[in-house]
């Protein structure tokens, strides 16, 4: 069932379009948002509310990069492996951080704190390598020392 | 209210302090904002497109279509009831990050475009589609949007004009073929973003199936000025025939990388010498992407062409977004290839097969070279992917698009392809 607040939230972004399944994007960042995920049960629920059916609603949530359909960590960190920050050593920041949190690309660590995922240029490629946690842009990471990496991690507890 | 004495020659950052706030409204109509809209809303649209064109304003998306003939081909005879104007601030192209600049440093210049250009073909609604990432810019837009409608400069009789807009904000979910602007539209809709055939074109058929104008983010700050300051001045700003200025930019091992708003026609040259503070000492440029991941290659023998859209063009390559790859000499070609095509496999949407499938196999030769187990034919392998998948005989650009850098670095940079081939020298490894 989706929360009165979830609806709430939904029904002001529905307004915006000629069409109620136009906003299907919206709703599954919506529920993302506040449960972290999207389950079967919110795919068939965000249909019945949008006058979709699930099979339409799931063919978009796994068409784009950004909404989960399994659950993730308590923060995930997107690493960019696009051109500039390959040329600049995105692929030694990739490496720290899975050595550093002991999970491969797409993985969570198993006290469930980080999801580690790849995703395509962030579009700061002059500050390249780049890496996002969250809402949270990392810049600058060509060098990466241990004690650095560590520090950026501290915060997201 | 002060009107500047002397029109910009940089109009698109003159407002924008970096490490700063952006201006707020009351702040930026101080340094002549709105002032360009107020003028547009005195106009007739079909006046404000016809600036628009005389203007020589190209798309900053990367295409470069004539923004004032796409705004042309919109129905101006009532006939339509609804007309959309939506902004492409998808920005995922790899390389490219100078729409994040633009709404990060300025929103209400934005805000202002998209509105000027909303009245001129008659668009009573407006979208923003803007990339899932950019938290900042979306928090700095949604302010802007909300002082607009607080003050009259979005919403019902805008500044009494009888003109009604409505300014959406749309952040995606994440996918590079949103920034075509068929697939654009389908992802606005709520769909997967499938880019759809051509024609009908979005300006007689787009969102919803009405007249639609998509257009790029810088394409749409340009606007304001073009209105409050003329054609003429808009030609003036340029080094080419195409007016106006472009936010070109440098990535890889440059001195100091950034974005740069310059004359349109800037060289390659002053744009990576001088701005970009050359190579890091040591190393060597042996080529670059002009425009972006989907642009191809061009060498150290290009640098002092005029970055514009038809001398980039006459080079074999495009202009694309204007932000610029660097390749150096300790960088492995092969390698930066393999990561180029890993993407657009990646990221193709599936709905074209030849794409779907052919773009995986050509980053499987390519990791095969780079891994020096390579066989013989591969190469001509890789030449046939760029004709097979090349332009007119796709869906839509993205496997063209991908097939660009390829193609470019098999002409320039043969040798390093050859020796990935297994029982030869060992690949060429940073």
């Amino acid at each position: 069932m989706l929360t009165p607040e979830e609806i709430k939230e939904i029904e002001h972004e529905l307004a915006h379009y000629e069409q109620p399944a136009a906003a299907t994007i919206e709703a599954l960042k919506i529920v993302q948002k506040h449960r972290g995920w999207v389950s079967d049960e919110a795919v068939a629920d965000i249909a019945a509310k949008l006058g979709t059916s699930p099979a339409s609603v799931d063919s978009v949530a796994t068409f784009y990069n950004l909404i989960y359909r399994r659950p993730v960590g308590r923060h995930v960190i997107h690493v960019c492996d696009s051109v500039s920050c390959w040329v600049m050593g995105q692929t030694r920041l990739s490496d720290a951080l899975q050595q550093r949190l002991g999970v491969k690309l797409g993985e969570t660590t198993t006290d469930g704190r980080f999801t580690l995922l790849p995703i395509c240029c962030l579009g700061t490629c002059d500050r390249a390598p780049a890496m996002l946690i969250d809402q949270d842009t990392h810049r600058d990471l060509e060098s990466v020392e241990d004690h650095r990496l560590d520090a950026i991690l501290e915060k997201y507890k | 209210m002060t009107l500047r004495t002397a029109p910009p020659d940089r109009p698109l950052t003159d407002r924008i302090r970096p490490e700063h706030e952006p201006y707020n409204l009351r702040e930026y109509e101080k340094h002549g904002g709105y002032q360009g809209l107020r003028k547009a809303l005195k106009m007739a649209p079909q006046e404000v497109t016809a600036l628009v064109k005389n203007a020589g304003l190209r798309g900053r998306g990367g295409a470069g279509f004539h923004t004032g003939v796409k705004w042309g081909l919109v129905p101006m005879d009532g006939s339509a009831k609804q007309k959309y104007i939506v902004a492409n601030g998808d920005e995922m192209e790899p390389g490219t990050f100078k729409d994040r600049l633009l709404l990060e440093g300025d929103p209400h210049q934005f805000v202002e475009g998209i509105a000027a250009a909303g009245y001129a073909i008659g668009a009573t609604v407006g979208y923003v589609f803007l990339r899932a990432e950019y938290f900042l810019a979306a928090e700095r837009l949604r302010k802007a949007i909300a002082e607009c409608y607080a003050h009259k400069l979005l919403g019902e009789d805008i500044q009494g004009s009888g003109f009604t807009f409505n300014l959406y904000l749309h952040t995606s979910a994440g996918r590079y073929i949103c920034g075509e602007e068929t697939a654009l539209i389908s992802s606005l809709e709520g769909k997967r973003a499938v880019p759809r055939a051509k024609p009908p074109f979005p300006a007689q058929s787009g969102l919803f199936g009405k007249p639609t104008v998509v257009n790029n983010i810088e394409t749409l700050c340009n606007v304001p000025h073009i209105v409050l300051y003329g054609a003429e001045w808009f030609r003036s700003i340029s080094k080419s025939v195409d007016g106006g200025t472009k936010i070109y930019g440098a990535s890889g091992k440059v001195k100091r990388p950034g974005a740069w708003e310059l004359p349109m026609g800037t060289t390659a040259r002053e744009i990576l010498e001088e701005h970009a503070g050359g190579m890091r000492d040591g190393l060597k440029l042996r080529g670059f992407l002009p425009g972006g991941a989907s642009t191809d290659f061009l060498t150290a023998d290009h640098l002092d062409l005029a970055m514009d859209f038809d001398t980039i063009a006459k080079a074999g390559s495009r202009m694309g977004t204007g932000q610029m790859i660097v390749l150096d000499d300790h960088t492995s070609v092969v390698g930066m290839l393999r990561n180029l095509e890993k993407f657009f496999a990646t990221e193709s949407c599936g709905w074209f097969t030849p794409c779907r499938d052919g773009l995986p196999w050509t980053e499987r030769i390519l990791r095969d070279l780079e891994a020096g187990k390579g066989r013989p034919g591969d190469l001509e392998l890789l030449q046939q992917q760029t004709r097979l998948l090349g332009p007119g005989r796709t869906f839509c650009a993205h496997a063209p698009g991908a097939m660009e850098p390829l193609q470019s670095a098999l002409k320039y940079f043969r040798a390093d392809f050859e020796r990935g081939i297994a029982g030869t020298a060992p690949a060429k490894v940073a």
